[in-house]
């Protein structure tokens, strides 16, 4: 028996050594040299100091700014360092509930009427809580609402959503999605910060 | 149903089958000794670790000492594991100063992650340092998918005729060789398109609108990659691939996906070459393949019908987003939930709490048959290797002669083993639910009311004798209660399977092979695939289906009639 842990020790270790150090770090090393920006998080810059990253949703609430979806992450939801989803299922009643003041909030925000439908992905949370995208449908609703806060024509917002729609890869893989993050950077670039 | 899901879908098909027959045959040539072309690099380092530690590199194990190995090799990996949890605010690489991991909980994460099961009762970017993630859950996440490899092949080379091996170069080879250098190649791929690997501290950012948000870090690419491709699925974060981080877009999805089934496919093509007849391999791929059918055609439907309580509160009809990340939607999710769990993978894209009544329902059902669609690396092999033995015993005394498989007999011994196989992991789920559901500890965690609340419970402790490791994550696990029960589960679940399983290989390994005569029954063709897909459901059924009722499909009914809970 003592010779088993003696050869289960010395595999360990070595297997742990190549698996577990030199594979990671090789990692590390090759990731920070070839694919730096990646490798620390996709973070956008602005002044040297960081404001998101453009995989991660954060939270936006001015009116004038594209909306994520809702968000289970944390507390206050979109918390990067507790991601979740609500983990409700379909009978559940608080699932219900939720939805039922989430569809009601965004038809105030939107200026919808009570009988518009509104998109799926504007009054579910994510998977992650932290899901940066949002639907074509949804981003189109609330271009009227972006338009008017910013005073801008509708059609030049439309054509920013138009511009950010992110295609399937090689034309098959996934469908069309609009990256909240990169379209609200977008907007603030072609029409200028928003000054309360 | 949509075309572009129906692509998706063929595509995943077609991929699989084409890499799983290159690298089948390359496992192949690794194990039956052939040189490959890694050899210059590997062997060396092979053969230093198997001269320090002198392991006899000519002679096969028996049954007693290839156990003994195994089983001082997992126990020593889950000694070593927990100790790094209980003690990780001593090491380094701890930038967040996590505390050390409260003793069920380690002992529940290092059972769990040797086990390849990767059950998580906690949220990985709020409990672990880089350091346990990195090295100590690292580590297992090679090491318990090499175990796999190892007793398929063993198993594969008894039912052939040869001797089982040796636990340690099998295992070692497995590591070194197939997971190690496809691992390397898609880690750097996933940093590529944005899986991030750093070990700096979490970031604080200024948001747009000038709010805070802190961002995890980590290194993730590195985990990622083997979490998959060893069917682990144990994830850097809470929400596994569902975090941007994890899994950014529809390529890295795809891709995943892939990984997960590669190395269980691959085993079945190296499987008939060890047979010498690649019939035997695609049969039980057949049998396989089926099952897979339908379970994903029932998942994705269920999942298609979309919940009609958020439609009526004016909501767009269609499938619920609910849990799912819009990147990946209806198609990717249901492909994504239905491979890993037909898969004793466990890692998820969607939040399975979220799915429909029936979709959960079908999920749990494919790991409650044992991880045999596919199945873990590894343990999907061994894992159908107990229903087409009792298949073949079964259709032996249907037509009345001596059941043998690939020219053995298959005797009062094995049968035995089969039935301890498979009894144990689904005893473990059933009583222990039963259990849960009866107490005040197992019912205080639940995020769910109504029968969805007893699909919590049963799915967790199904995830755990099945070592997938995905859960309704809406139970609260980090409690002694269910840290300790699960541990207890998972180790069941997996070393009441593998044991049986080595004797099986030595038993038959030391049988006389008689020729096939045009009388004998064959499991070669469609119909020992039809036979299988056959068996496996019809056991699976008549043990699960009561479970089954009092949850999902009470559930399923309940929703219909627009109860809620």
């Amino acid at each position: 028996m003592f010779k088993e842990i003696k050869k289960s020790v010395i595999l360990f270790s070595g297997l742990t050594l190549i698996c577990a150090l030199v594979y990671p770090l090789a990692m590390y090393a090759i990731g920070n040299s070839v694919f730096a920006d990646q490798a620390k998080g996709s973070l956008v810059y602005e002044e040297e100091n960081p404001v998101a990253s453009t995989l991660i949703a954060q939270n936006f609430t001015q009116p004038y700014y594209f909306h994520p979806r809702p968000s289970a992450a944390g507390e206050d939801g979109y918390d990067g360092t507790s991601s979740s989803g609500s983990n409700l299922g379909y009978t559940s009643q608080k699932l219900h509930d939720a939805v039922k003041e989430r569809v009601e909030a965004y038809r105030t925000e939107n200026s919808l009427s009570a009988s518009q439908k509104v998109p799926m992905d504007a009054v579910t949370t994510s998977g992650s809580g932290l899901d940066p995208h949002i639907s074509v449908a949804n981003a189109t609703i609330q271009a009227k609402r972006v338009a008017e806060v910013r005073g801008i024509e509708e059609n030049k917002v439309i054509d920013v959503i138009r511009k950010s729609t992110q295609q399937p890869y090689f034309g098959i893989i996934g469908k069309e999605k609009i990256n909240v993050v990169n379209l609200n950077l977008t907007l603030d670039r072609e029409f200028g910060k928003v000054k309360i | 149903m949509e075309v572009f899901d129906m692509v998706l879908f063929a595509l995943f098909a077609f991929t699989v089958v084409v890499f799983g027959f290159f690298i089948g045959n390359y496992v192949y040539k690794i194990f039956d000794g052939k040189k490959t072309i890694l050899d210059p690099v590997i062997a060396p380092i092979e053969n230093a670790l198997f001269s320090i530690s002198r392991i006899n590199v000519e002679k096969s194990q028996s049954f007693k000492e290839y156990t003994i190995s195994l089983m001082v090799f997992n126990i020593f990996g889950i000694f070593i594991l927990f100790f790094i949890l209980f003690f990780q605010s001593a090491i380094w690489l701890n930038p967040q100063n996590f505390s050390n991991l409260s003793w069920h909980l380690a002992l529940n994460t290092a059972v769990s992650f040797v086990t390849n099961t990767n059950w998580q009762s906690y949220s990985g970017e709020s409990t672990m340092s880089y350091f346990s993630q990195m090295v100590g859950l690292g580590v297992q996440n090679f090491l318990s998918a090499a175990t796999g490899v190892a007793v398929a092949v063993a198993l594969m080379r008894g039912l052939t005729g040869r001797g089982i091996g040796n636990f340690y170069i099998d295992m070692t080879k497995t590591t070194l060789r197939i997971l190690l250098p496809i691992a390397f190649i898609y880690a750097i791929f996933l940093i590529s398109q944005g899986v991030i690997q750093n070990l700096s501290p979490y970031v604080d950012i200024t948001t747009i609108e000038g709010g805070t948000q802190t961002l995890a870090m980590g290194p993730v690419a590195s985990q990622e990659a083997i979490k998959m491709l060893g069917t682990n699925g144990g994830g850097f974060f809470n929400t596994n691939s569902a975090h941007p981080f994890e899994n950014p877009n529809e390529l890295t999805n795809f891709i995943q996906i892939f990984s997960i089934f590669l190395i269980p496919v691959a085993l079945l093509f190296a499987y008939g070459k060890f047979a010498g007849n690649r019939r035997e391999g695609i049969a039980i791929f057949g049998a396989m393949a089926l099952l897979f059918a339908l379970t994903l055609g029932s998942t994705y439907y269920a999942e298609s019908q979309g919940n009609v309580m958020l439609s009526e509160l004016g909501v767009e009809e269609g499938p619920s987003m609910e849990g799912k990340e819009v990147r990946f939607a209806l198609g990717a999710s249901s492909l994504f939930a239905t491979v890993t769990t037909a898969a004793s993978c466990g890692a998820v894209n969607s939040m399975h709490d979220s799915f429909s009544p029936l979709a959960g329902g079908v999920l749990m059902l494919q790991m409650m048959v044992g991880e045999v669609i596919f199945g873990g690396v590894g343990a999907g092999f061994y894992g159908m290797m107990i229903y087409a033995l009792l298949s073949m015993f079964m259709i032996g005394l249907m037509v009345g002669k001596t059941p043998m498989y690939l020219g053995k007999k298959i005797e009062a011994y094995e049968i035995k083993a089969v039935i301890i196989a498979l009894l144990l992991p689904s005893a473990a789920i059933l009583g222990f639910s039963a259990y849960a559901a009866n107490c005040a500890e197992g019912l205080a965690g639940l995020n769910n009311a109504g029968p969805h609340g007893l699909s919590e419970i049963l799915y967790a402790y199904t995830s755990a004798a099945a070592n997938n490791g995905s859960a309704f994550a809406g139970l609260t696990a980090n409690t002694p209660f269910y840290n300790v029960t699960l541990a207890i589960a998972m180790f069941i679940g997996r070393f009441g399977v593998i044991i049986p399983m080595i004797a099986i290989a030595a038993s038959m390994s030391n049988k006389k092979t008689y020729a096939l005569s045009s009388g004998s029954v064959k499991s070669d063709n469609a119909t020992f695939t039809i036979f299988l897909a056959c068996t496996v459901l019809i056991l699976g059924a008549l043990t699960f289906l009561p479970a089954l009722t009092f949850t999902a499909i009470a559930e399923h009914v309940l929703m219909l009639s627009g109860k809620l809970f």
